[in-house]
């Protein structure tokens, strides 16, 4: 340890172009497969739709990777959605101009369980996989006691613009999708924070050594707890997203925080922190989107889509880990 | 062990002859020869890079040489997996040891080679010949047999890893810096385990970094300079031919000269009967511009004394003035932001973010102390262009500052984190084992690092449990026993008084 920089395996000359991160071929190579399955699928409806249909996960990935690079895990956002989408139904009532405030009040929630699971993880030292394992079971049985355990009632319109509307009749792309919009611009903003600005580099560092970056005077507390507030808030902003497309039922967000890890790891992200992009991440979800999308079309039952998923998180895990060790630590 | 040495010259236990090993894009090493004779230590000496460890790696059988062969006892082998190596009676024992921890040491001992009674395990031969091994240097009343790995200290534990290399019947064994983790006491154990081997007709390679070692156990020395021998001494050579050998160049401006009596302004900081689980009835003062020492054995307060002045387990008794105003730091922020700044012990636990890179590194506290939504490109300290100057200016080498910290070499990655501190100018700056695992030329380059840095006006408090060092580049030195400051030395002590004041003992100092 103590000598030099050497390589431990006499690998390949490094190559001179800079490293791509292989999702994005993953993800080429699967839109190719997917086209060839279904030509329309390059018509602006077939493309638009999908990515209408993958903008929750994308976003969500964008935010779950904030908890991931600084160590930790978010279980609690599939939930979270959940209660976003009963709780909106309830609340609005179907009175229309509810909308707003409603969405404020979720936005509320949702930067409350944040607090509340950041608070958890940095002051009981409770680990996050538990903290919000347990915040996760909460939120869940809150949405069903709120509902009555049956959800009534429907999202006015108002609120299901966000998931649901198209603009039409567009020049060249023709349609565009609220949701993509909500995409790109939760994309971005994510995006800025976690690569432009301090927080962002602060972030890989707790992740990466926490007591390190204590040490060197880092507001570890601080910083872990913003991460839990991001990742619940676009947990919220997906879940607006799918109560405009999915309807309201008590298992809208059932699983997605195990697709929202996972597209992460599909983009590279270390797990225990330390290391993750958000571009590469939502990419990650859109591979997940994707091959969920080709399941379909070969006919495969629901079931086998849960199959991939967890090969997938294994695999792609597995190749991290591989890369890693190939390029030396 | 029990074969006697023939009158007539034996071939040497292990003899390598042209070794080359080229990796992609560097020659590691290149027609280099050495040999080592049962019953003798052969110290291998050289700079970080200069082919130690890939050297040691070829005849453990972890890589494989480009070209040359090993002899082991005359007879050419070549091993293809550090198995065979441990097999043919070659054991190296490694800075970080390949212990289990939660099992006993007997259980280490006989890893994978348990001894079976009517098809069960016989933990009572285990027990008896670990303790013979143990007894064999002297570690017996140290050490049990069924002691846990992870109850013990880390010259315990290294004593086990020796333990085992002897009951394992090893020809050879390499110790790759022995002493890195141990204290002046544990170093004393451990050159008497050393000796031990010796008069054993063990082989013993001996690859370390401080010339007092070699001087004092070595029969001859080999220095290994880019990857080539520069030099093999057959006798004992003096520390200063070792060193010239080493680095090309002379060691007389080695450390830093002191400071002046003009050089040492007011007291900056100031303890007052600090205390806290660790420490009791800490007094001191500490001035502008000087460099002040602190030594002790393990466990006697000094780096706990750190944690306390930096907030991060703080003093929960006595009073700590800076710059005249009384002040109390419950978190390493407040701490850093009142002006005081530390470079920790343990790089790899408590210094470095690894994954993240050099320029990143170097960035951390001042980007700390900005604003969460700020850019990360610059604050009020510095900017990115700033911190690659300051990196220049210590004359960090990483192929680029983009490059992830932790695949640099310990003196380099010692550096980019003194550069997180002199981005912010802080008032007082603790360096705990601030040239720990670092080579010859980078140690040098630190003192003169920390002597520039008082003489611009930053005290500095020097914590380290390399003595000679401690005497060579400090002004000042306090002696620390069990948690409170025992006694206070001028410039240059001997290392025999302050041995005798760590320890308190007058047998000690001998």
């Amino acid at each position: 340890m103590s000598e030099n920089a050497l390589p431990h395996e006499p690998a390949r000359p490094r190559r001179a172009l800079p490293q791509i991160n292989p999702v994005y071929f993953v993800l080429a190579a699967l839109i190719v497969a997917i086209i060839v399955q279904n030509p329309a699928f390059v018509e602006p409806t077939g493309y638009m739709n999908f990515l209408k249909r993958a903008a929750p996960l994308a976003i969500l990935a964008a935010g779950q990777l904030y908890v991931i690079v600084s160590g930790g895990f978010d279980l609690s956002v599939g939930s979270l959605i959940t209660l976003v989408v009963v709780g909106s139904s309830m609340l609005t009532n179907n009175d229309p101009n509810a909308t707003w405030w409603v969405i404020a009040v979720m936005f509320g929630i949702g930067l409350g369980v944040g607090l509340i699971n950041g608070l958890v993880v940095c002051y009981l030292k409770v680990p996050s996989l538990i903290a919000t394992l347990g915040m996760m079971i909460t939120l869940n049985g809150l949405a069903l006691m709120w509902s009555g355990g049956a959800p009534r009632g429907y999202l006015p319109d108002s609120f299901r613009f966000f998931g649901r509307f198209n603009f039409t009749d567009l020049p060249v792309i023709r349609i565009l999708p609220v949701a993509i919009i909500v995409l790109v611009v939760a994309g971005f903003v994510l995006y800025w924070f976690m690569h432009r600005t301090n927080f962002g580099r602060l972030l890989h560092a707790i992740g990466d050594n926490p007591r390190a970056a204590r040490l060197a005077g880092v507001p570890v507390n601080r910083v872990r707890i913003s991460a839990f507030v991001v990742s619940s808030l676009s947990a919220v902003v997906a879940g607006i997203l799918l109560g405009g497309f999915a309807g309201v039922s008590t298992d809208v967000g059932l699983g997605y925080e195990l697709q929202a890890i996972t597209a992460t790891v599909l983009g590279g992200a270390q797990l225990l922190g330390g290391r993750g992009s958000v571009p590469a991440a939502i990419a990650g979800a859109l591979t997940l989107m994707a091959i969920f999308t080709l399941l379909n079309f070969l006919g495969l039952p629901q079931p086998v889509r849960q199959v991939v998923q967890g090969l997938i998180l294994i695999l792609a895990v597995a190749a991290t880990v591989y890369r890693q060790r190939r390029a030396g630590r | 062990m029990n074969e006697t040495v023939p009158e007539t010259v034996p071939p040497p236990v292990i003899e390598m002859q042209g070794i080359g090993k080229s990796f992609p894009g560097v020659r590691a090493l290149h027609d280099v020869s050495f040999a080592a004779k049962a019953g003798e230590v052969h110290a291998l000496v050289g700079e970080n890079g200069a082919g130690k460890s890939t050297l040691i790696k070829i005849l453990s059988g972890a890589y494989r040489p480009d070209a040359g062969t090993i002899l082991l006892a005359g007879a050419p082998v070549s091993f293809q997996h550090p198995v065979e190596a441990l097999r043919a009676g070659i054991s190296v024992i490694h800075q970080e040891f390949s212990l289990l921890p939660e099992r006993t040491v007997a259980q280490n001992l006989f890893l994978g080679r348990e001894p079976v009674k009517r098809g069960l395990i016989d933990y009572t031969a285990m027990r008896a010949e670990t303790r013979r091994v143990l007894d064999l240097f002297g570690a017996g009343g140290r050490i049990d047999p069924d002691m846990l790995v992870t109850e013990l200290d880390v010259a315990s534990q290294q004593m086990v890893e020796i333990a085992k290399a002897i009951s394992l019947e090893a020809r050879v064994v390499v110790m790759d810096e022995p002493t890195a983790a141990l204290n002046e006491a544990e170093c004393e154990v451990l050159f008497g385990i050393v000796g031990k081997l010796r008069d054993r007709g063990t082989a013993v390679i001996y690859i370390t970094h401080r010339m007092r070692e070699v001087t004092r156990l070595a029969d001859r020395v080999t220095v290994l300079k880019d990857g080539e021998v520069a030099t093999r001494f057959d006798t004992r050579p003096a520390p200063d031919v070792i060193v010239r050998a080493m680095v090309g160049r002379d060691i007389a401006d080695f450390y830093a000269p002191r400071a002046t009596r003009e050089e040492i302004g007011d007291v900056v900081l100031s303890i007052r009967g600090g205390g806290n689980a660790a420490l009791r009835g800490i007094d001191l003062d500490l001035r502008a511009g000087e460099i002040l020492g602190f030594a002790g054995i393990q466990g006697a307060g000094r780096v706990a004394l750190a944690m306390a002045l930096i907030g991060h387990r703080p003093f929960t008794a006595g009073k700590v003035y800076l710059s005249g105003a009384e002040v109390a730091f419950a978190h390493p922020r407040e701490a850093i932001r009142a002006g005081i700044g530390l470079v920790p012990g343990d790089r790899k636990a408590e210094g470095l973010t690894p994954m993240q890179s050099v320029r990143d590194n170097g960035m951390l506290t001042a980007r700390a102390f900005a604003g969460l939504a700020a850019t990360h490109k610059a604050n009020h300290h510095t900017d990115l262009a700033g911190m690659d100057r300051l990196l220049d200016s210590l004359e960090v080498r990483a192929a680029s500052y983009d490059q992830s910290i932790g695949s640099l070499s310990g003196g380099n990655q010692q550096k980019a984190i003194v550069a997180r501190w002199l981005a912010l100018k802080p008032k007082v700056m603790i360096f705990v084992e601030p040239t720990r695992g670092i080579d010859v030329n980078a140690k040098a380059g630190i003192y003169h690092l920390m002597r520039e840095l008082a003489r611009e006006g930053t005290a500095i408090l020097m914590i380290s449990s390399d003595l000679p060092e401690v005497i060579g580049a400090a002004d000042r030195i306090l002696v620390m026993r069990a948690g409170a400051i025992v006694s206070e030395f001028g410039p240059g002590p001997t290392e025999a008084q302050i041995m005798l004041a760590a320890t308190g003992e007058t047998e000690a100092a001998a």
